[in-house]
């Protein structure tokens, strides 16, 4: 599947990271009920991604299905994969703190999220 | 008929002199005053001091040695050094001098500072939140280093030539509060349009470098040229509820749980640690904020 379509398989998981991201964000907000389980699953994914992302970027891929990947991604493939791995690091660490509280989940998503926006600074295209 | 020409030219450039001559905030206009460092830390966060100030690639933002550099259409600028060292930062300044630069752009030794840093927002801070906040600085470390000269081409490296642009640009008015207004939307106007200085990234920018009125915070490019910066008016944001504006300034998640980017990421280091109120304060105000569609963003 992923050798098929590298851009629909990676789209996907970050569709499935955002659904994710948002249950999470609820919690956080005070606009859903702290569920460790869905905590859980959502760092289950997370680190599926992680482990998944950097074999999704064939040199195939590069361009088409509204990709917001940069060209970057390619000219600097090892720095890409290491801050994948650096991604994968953050949500295994965290992953407990994340589930066992609110407060540990808001500690927990503070570093996850600097692992994303570590990626997505140079290797993702801005929305606007 | 020459002479009396030349005398209406020599008369006109005293004039351009007198009225480009940086202004002050004399000794005397500052009584006595005891800094409340709490809220001299609340103001250094809203201000986004060590955004631009802290040195480069190091997790400490209370280190303040300068040296960022920023690039814009005029040329690039080097943030200066304004840690508490007495050589190289503000340590040795009154604070007299400390609010002139505030409140007028204008540097201890007389001179204008450049609109990069963001005086036509700072000049609506009151003067015991900037004496606050000089007493705050003052606690950070001293980092020693002076900062590079910037990098302008001419006629922007003379720095005279800013006292037209502060006649044009810069009102010298104090934040004034709307009484028709709740308490919340007025402390959220203060430090959105004072210390936060928002309009100044979210707000595109006329020729001469300064903020257009009619299109204050609908975005636009970004100060630096890369990517863009979002309409924060109801344009934009009227999706969005306070509680979704106050949640994004406190963990840097838009409410669709993408995270903030660009120069925002920056900026949430510092409103994540504001006091709950103030965040909430701020967006009351962004809420209220009528909807303008602005330019169309540069395409990067």
């Amino acid at each position: 599947m992923a050798q098929s379509d590298p851009i629909a398989a990676r789209q996907s998981l970050m569709k499935h990271n955002n659904d994710n991201a948002k249950a999470v964000l609820q919690m956080m907000r005070g606009q859903a009920a702290f569920d460790a389980a869905k905590v859980d699953a959502a760092f289950a994914q997370w680190a599926d991604t992680a482990q998944k992302l950097p074999g999704l970027f064939p040199d195939n891929s590069k361009t088409g299905s509204d990709t917001r990947a940069t060209p970057k991604i390619w000219l600097n493939k090892n720095d890409f994969d290491a801050k994948a791995a650096a991604f994968g690091k953050a949500v295994a660490e965290n992953r407990d703190q994340a589930k066992a509280s609110l407060d540990g989940l808001n500690a927990a998503i503070a570093i996850v999220g600097k692992a994303c926006d570590a990626c997505h600074e140079d290797y993702r295209v801005p929305k606007q | 008929m020459i002479k009396r020409l030349l005398f209406l030219v020599a008369l006109g450039l005293v004039a351009v002199w007198f009225l480009t001559i940086p202004a002050t905030v004399p000794e005397r206009a500052l009584a006595a005053h005891t800094p409340d460092l709490a809220n001299g830390k609340e103001m250094f966060l809203a201000g986004g001091c060590a955004s631009c100030h802290a040195v480069p690639k190091q997790e400490d933002r209370t280190r303040l040695g300068g040296g960022l550099a920023l690039n814009s259409p005029f040329g690039t600028f080097y943030v200066p050094n304004i840690s508490s060292d007495p050589k190289d930062g503000i340590g040795a300044w009154s604070e007299a001098q400390f609010v002139t630069a505030l409140n007028k752009g204008t540097s201890p030794n007389g001179k204008h500072y450049y609109p990069a840093f963001p005086y036509p927002s700072y000049q609506r801070i009151g003067f015991d939140d900037l004496r606050d906040l000089f007493g705050y600085l003052k606690t950070l470390p001293p980092v020693a280093g002076r900062v590079r000269d910037h990098d302008l081409p001419f006629p922007f490296n003379i720095r005279r030539t800013l006292g037209g642009w502060k006649l044009l640009f810069l009102d010298g008015q104090p934040f004034k509060p709307d009484p028709a207004q709740s308490v919340q939307w007025n402390r959220g106007a203060y430090l959105v349009n004072g210390a936060g200085h928002c309009a100044e990234c979210h707000s595109p920018r006329n020729a001469f470098g300064a903020v257009i009125p009619s299109l204050r915070f609908t975005g636009g490019p970004a100060p630096d040229g890369q990517g863009g910066v979002p309409n924060i008016t109801q344009h934009k944001l009227k999706d969005w509820t306070a509680a979704d504006i106050a949640g994004t300034l406190a963990d840097g998640m838009t409410p669709d749980a993408d995270r903030v980017g660009g120069n925002m990421v920056e900026v949430v280091r510092n409103t994540s640690q504001l006091t709950a109120a103030d965040r909430l304060a701020i967006a009351a105000y962004i809420k209220s904020l009528p909807a303008v569609e602005g330019a169309a963003p540069a395409k990067k």
